[in-house]
């Protein structure tokens, strides 16, 4: 992966898929053809790995946003030549975020240490020891370029206004005092429930839960089991990490399904404990999610896909006789030459031209109409004293009445290597159907997050409802926050990756990526297993 | 490890296992060999080292290094570094053999052994018991290894307690985590440590603790253990103390030749049959107690007692510990026709040689008194035995007396309890409510075996420490949890049945009027046996087991026919018995009636339609704690009794001869037993010369 002087000719021309793009999706899809003996080469306009998904130091993140948030000029038409049997068709990008607000209310201090930030830009994102991304890196054998930290602590907004524990697990229920015991052994029964329902064993039959059961709604099967609802508000929201109110049926068709709700529950219990030196269920890598991406960049390099960064592509190409794509054309001028196009979410083929690409399949579609709104800030303080990194939901209506969706907060501290030891690095993200409901719901978390400071530091004395700037300035360094738009992956002569969802972590992104791999190349395995990628699960690298 | 079934081994497996045994055999010799020359070089070290690599079970090999190493210490100078070298080596191959198989005794012993040596580092043993830990949490070898460290090297208690607090909070079905931090904080608590105590409530943090593991998973076992242990710190005491005496305090007794008493101004509950004016004085403690004698006993009377007491406990033959003492008071021989009465004082506590099982003393100043008229009226004295008694309902009518006439008349006298008892303190006993609010809160929420059981046995605690507590009310709660247990886990069924029994026949005696219910009087009140003696039924109750004695110690005819027993244990306390019907229970052979052997003064045994000679194999003689208990057996003189010990039948009914040749029946009924036989009843008859009727008809 060399990076190239400005105008260096690519040898060869011709490759069995072109990569646009170095986000997750991406990058994944490259390492996984590239393990498949396909010649790929991998192709970024930006001088960074990671695309959408990227980890940048704050000065980059910010002028990223700034500059992706307007819409680029349109590209001089590139002129064509009529000797040759191919046209080319001009590229556009769109403008994937908006609303950008961006202060710094330290800029001295964070000038200083400005080389030690890693900031996400797809936050929050963790991922769960058993989940699908941790499955690929191992069987990719990309472990070996990364390093996890856990979670320490998971948290819930409850309807007291007070944090909770998420009680997650068999030893979390014991240790949590702040459950009843009767709540402890209802949450625990329950659990123990869907472990019976999950065994794999033909005899316990009568142990399973019903198929009626399991297509209705979640939330009435856990009022059929009479839970309280506090209880069913944590593993509502908390460990089955539902998007929207359950209880409102106006929203209808985002309603968590008891299937659906037993695969997050037993993704959450498989993966407590999976890995011996992982404490709860969640990993972070360290140096920020951006890491994932360049692992997997890393691992199609050693399999011999070409890498060229700083390489806009402002035009593909297409056949003349047929009407098929086949390349892209460079900056630089050079065309080169491929069959697959898998390209960047930002990209799009102006329409008048782009009538083959009708035909475009989405992959995995889900709440794709959806926007994200994100939310950065650096602080000096953490949510809970003691605690450096920790998740913390807030469940729909939990900040005001007409927050229509979870939001989700994710503190990274320093000893993932995103910040100075002394200060930590808050995501929040909720989805929303438009800007200014979702930055509403964003600012709501923060300035509850601010009044915890508050409330932490002033030992309780005088905690104002309405918090001045002042104040946020002491508490906040820096802030960022943007609404982000969703698009679903779609295969076609043109494939595009989808854009980072609003879930915690990556499995829907996996499944696309997986759909996008297979239909590509039907007859190949994903990452198949050779004698030097084989991983025992127990590796040293996965954990620090 | 645990809960993971074991799989039958994979051919290629096998083909493995005995190539490794192949490679093993030769190395095997060669260390015998080697040992048997006393030959320690380096290279038979080496042989040693490397077969319990591969055998760490191979305790021989464990000696033989053991034997080189005392040999190497005498050889080498005595600078600390050789030593250190020559001992490094065994805790390697120690470690390499635990490597193998965590759970050999041998490696873990010689390790022990070796650091008892005087070489060890805390650190590396407590690094590599974390290591073997973390392999497998509940492991007891590390647990146990772990204590000796902690022991050797003086790691505070705390420091431990506070260890296994952290293996709690990973796992809490880590039965060896609770396991230790028992032990731990016996020790703390014992010692009154600072900050553990009082007791009550390091106790109260503990139940919090164990309360989260047992509300969690209550189908987890480890919490339920804890807390056991708990109930039991919460309401033992430790001194033993006085319960319960025969004769009640204040009471009065009539002691007379004849049992048909002419007086009616006497109440017939209140006179006892004596021939030679002598009467039980028994004591009955919570506890097995040890050193009960005439010094540690003080008995005061105004008559002028005959001789020097002796104190015999009354438990199974063998044993110097017993809850009931028996001894005798021989009232002077007074003028005929004239009646003499004496008041008794019994003081105990004073000296500090009546001590329990467990090592503590009897502490608490216990004081008694009742009064004695002896009547020695003039009367025939009667052939008894020209007329039999005969356990039939129609025989029996129900007391003509008041209540207030049994000999626990008053509530006061009920039982010398409240003069005695010791009052638990008020935290345990709110302590014990809080149990039982939360169990019936947790039952409330889900079905649990393990749940009921602790609620019965939480609220059997607060009857036994509540003087206020609803106690009927709160035993028939018990007795349905018990019921719905029989049903519910029939694995355990005789457990619970026991259990039923004991708190069944404590709701029986535990007020008058429900124990007057069972009191009637024999139709023939002329009878040598019962005269107008008051007889307790506690018939038909389906009972397997006899408890509350000390309740009954007063008792004379006591009728347990038609229940479920297989044993007599309990009854040797009951002194004054003097007709005991057993007939229609389960009493499956003549050591199941060994108890029987203590009571002197019994005279008519129904034993009929049981089980005894039904059982080839005798459970109930692995019952008692040992089998050489019976060893007192042997040393008997059998010679004394030439008729019978030239039987040829000695042989057969060894058993029932052991029985009886103490008892001197007058009565006996057998029949419906497999063993009864014409042979039997002949064998009988000459080990009870005094026998009047058996079965039912004369004897010749």
């Amino acid at each position: 992966m060399t990076d190239l002087s400005p105008d260096p000719l690519i040898d060869p021309t011709t490759f069995d898929l072109i990569v646009v793009g170095t986000g997750l999706a991406e990058s994944i899809i490259a390492a996984a053809a590239s393990a498949a003996g396909k010649t790929v080469l991998h192709l970024d306009p930006n001088p960074y790995y990671g695309g959408h998904f990227t980890t940048l130091p704050l000065h980059d993140l910010a002028s990223f946003l700034n500059s992706a948030s307007v819409p680029s000029p349109p590209s001089p038409p590139s002129a064509t030549d009529d000797a040759l049997d191919y046209v080319s068709v001009d590229l556009q990008t769109r403008s994937l975020y908006s609303d950008v607000e961006i202060s710094s209310y330290a800029p001295e201090v964070l000038q200083e240490h400005s080389r030690k930030f890693n900031i996400d830009l797809a936050g929050p994102r963790v991922l769960f020891c058993a989940d699908k991304c941790i499955d690929a890196v191992l069987k990719a054998g990309v472990n070996q370029y990364l390093e996890f930290k856990s979670i320490d602590a998971s948290y819930f907004w409850d309807e007291t206004g007070k944090l909770v524990n998420v009680p997650g697990s068999r030893a979390a229920i014991f240790k949590d005092r702040s459950l009843s015991l009767t709540e402890k052994n209802q949450l625990m029964r329950f659990f123990k429930l869907v472990q019976q329902h999950l065994l794999p064993a033909e005899d316990n039959e009568n142990s399973k839960i019903s198929q009626e059961d399991l297509d209705s709604p979640f939330v009435e099967f856990l009022n059929k089991l009479r839970l309280p609802q506090k209880m069913k508000s944590i593993i509502l929201y908390a460990i089955s990490l539902a998007d929207y109110d359950q209880n409102d049926t106006e929203v209808g068709k985002k309603t968590l399904l008891t299937k659906e709700g037993i695969d997050r529950l037993a993704l959450y219990h498989t993966s407590i404990g999976r890995f011996q030196n992982a404490q709860g269920a969640l990993l972070y890598p360290i140096y920020g999610q951006g890491e994932l991406s360049q692992a997997f960049c890393r691992r199609a390099a050693v399999k011999g896909c070409l890498y060229v960064l700083r390489m806009p592509v402002v035009a593909l190409l297409k056949d003349k006789s047929n009407e098929h794509y086949k390349g892209v054309r460079l900056a630089s001028g050079q065309d080169i030459f491929s069959h697959q196009l898998v390209l960047d979410p930002c990209f799009m083929v102006p329409r008048p031209l782009n009538l083959s690409l009708e035909s475009l399949q989405d992959v995995s579609l889900r709440d794709a109409n959806d926007k994200v709104a994100r939310g950065i800030y650096i602080t000096k303080h953490s949510l809970v004293s003691d605690v450096r990194n920790c998740l913390l939901v807030y469940p729909p209506k939990a900040l005001f009445p007409e927050q229509v969706s979870s939001v989700r907060v994710l503190q990274i501290g320093g000893n993932l290597a995103v910040c100075p030891e002394d200060m930590f690095v808050i995501y929040i993200s909720t989805l929303c159907a438009n800007a200014n409901q979702g930055k509403e719901m964003v600012r709501a978390a923060i300035n509850s997050i601010i009044s915890l400071f508050a409330s932490e530091c002033s030992d309780a004395s005088s905690v104002d409802q309405n918090i001045n700037a002042e104040e946020k300035g002491s508490c906040l360094l820096w802030s960022a926050s943007y609404i982000q738009e969703s698009s679903a992956g779609q295969f076609g002569p043109v494939s595009f990756t989808p854009m980072p969802d609003g879930n915690l972590n990556y499995d829907d992104l996996m499944n696309a990526t997986f759909e996008l791999f297979q239909k590509m190349y039907p007859n190949e395995e994903f990452f198949p297993k050779t004698t030097s990628t084989a991983v025992h699960q127990d590796d040293d690298g996965e954990e620090s | 490890m645990h809960g993971r079934p074991r799989k039958p081994q994979k051919p290629e497996e096998e083909e493995a296992s005995a190539a490794e045994a192949a490679k093993l055999r030769p190395l095997q010799s060669q260390l015998l060999e080697n040992h048997h020359q006393k030959n320690y070089d380096k290279e038979a070290l080496e042989v040693s080292a490397k077969v319990l690599e591969m055998n760490p079970d191979l305790y021989t090999a464990w000696n033989y290094r053991k034997l080189a190493v005392e040999h190497y210490l005498k050889e080498s100078p005595s600078d600390t570094e050789s030593i250190k070298a020559i001992l490094d080596e065994e805790l390697r191959v120690a470690e390499s053999a635990l490597r193998q198989n965590v759970k050999s005794y041998g490696a873990w012993y010689h390790r022990k052994w070796i650091l008892s040596k005087g070489h060890s580092s805390t650190d590396l043993e407590l690094r590599l018991l974390g290591k073997f830990q973390k392999l497998d949490a509940r492991n007891f070898h590390a647990w146990n290894y772990r204590r000796f460290v902690a022991e050797l090297t003086n790691i505070p208690e705390e420091k431990e307690l506070k260890y296994t607090t952290d293996m709690i909070d990973t796992n809490f079905s880590n039965y060896s985590a609770w396991h230790n931090r028992s032990a731990l904080l016996a020790k703390l608590l014992n010692k009154k440590a600072e900050g553990y105590f009082p007791a009550e409530k390091v106790l109260n943090e503990e139940y919090e603790l164990v309360h989260q593991a047992i509300f969690t998973d209550p189908d987890d076992q480890s919490g339920w253990f804890y807390h056991l242990w708990l109930l039991d710190q919460t309401i033992k005491s430790n001194a033993p103390s006085l319960v319960s005496s025969w004769p009640p305090h204040s009471y009065r007794v009539v002691l007379s030749r004849n049992r048909s008493l002419d007086d009616q101004t006497l109440s017939p509950s209140r006179s006892f049959h004596s021939d030679s004016e002598t009467l039980a004085l028994i004591l009955y403690f919570d506890q097995p107690v040890q050193g009960v004698d005439s010094s540690s006993v003080s008995v005061k009377s105004t008559a002028n007692l005959r001789g020097d007491l002796i104190w015999k406990p009354l438990s199974k033959c063998g044993h110097d510990a017993a809850k009931a003492w028996v001894s005798h008071l021989s009232f002077p021989q007074g003028k005929m026709n004239s009646s003499e009465s004496y008041s008794v004082e019994v003081s105990l506590g004073s000296s500090q040689k009546i001590t329990s099982a467990s090592g503590f003393h009897h502490v608490k100043p216990t004081c008694f008194s009742f009064e004695v008229s002896v009547h020695l009226r003039e009367t025939p004295i009667e052939d008894c035995g020209n007329e039999g008694i005969w356990w039939k309902d129609e025989n029996f009518t129900s007391c003509g007396i008041s209540p207030q006439t049994l000999p626990f008349a008053s509530s006061d006298n009920l039982t010398i309890e409240n003069n005695y008892a010791p009052s638990s303190s008020e935290r345990c006993a709110e302590i014990i409510s809080n149990e039982i609010a939360l169990f019936r809160e947790l039952l409330s929420e889900t079905e649990c075996k393990i749940g009921k059981l602790t609620l019965a046995r939480f609220l059997m605690a607060h009857v036994a420490t509540s003087p206020h507590a609803n106690k009927v009310a709160q035993l028939e709660e018990v007795l349905e949890l018990y019921q719905d247990l029989m049903k519910l886990d029939p694995t355990h069924f005789h457990y619970y049945k026991d259990e039923h029994s004991l708190v069944l026949l404590q709701k029986v005696t535990s007020t008058t009027e429900s124990l007057f219910r069972h009191c009637y009087c024999y139709k023939d009140q002329t009878s040598p046996y019962l005269g107008s003696t008051t007889c307790v039924r506690l018939n038909n109750l389906s009972i397997s087991r006899i408890g509350s004695v000390e309740r009954l110690l007063w008792v004379q005819v006591l009728d347990l026919s038609h229940n479920e027993l297989r044993s007599t244990e309990g009854l040797e306390a009951l002194q004054l018995l003097s007709c005991l019907s057993l007939s229609n229970n389960k009493i499956g052979s003549f050591t199941a009636l060994q108890s029987l052997r203590t009571l002197k003064s019994l005279k008519v045994l129904d034993v009929s339609y049981n089980e005894i000679g039904s059982h080839s194999i005798d459970t109930t003689r692995y019952l008692f704690s040992s089998p050489l208990s019976h060893s007192e057996e042997k040393e008997n003189d059998l010679s004394s009794d030439k008729m019978v010990t030239d039987s040829p039948d000695l042989a057969s009914y060894w058993e029932a001869y052991f029985l009886f040749k103490d008892l001197n029946l007058t009565q006996l009924d057998i029949e419906g037993n497999m063993i009864s036989s014409e042979r039997f009843k002949a064998f009988l008859v000459k080990v009870l010369p005094k026998l009047h009727w058996l079965d039912g008809k004369q004897v010749q």
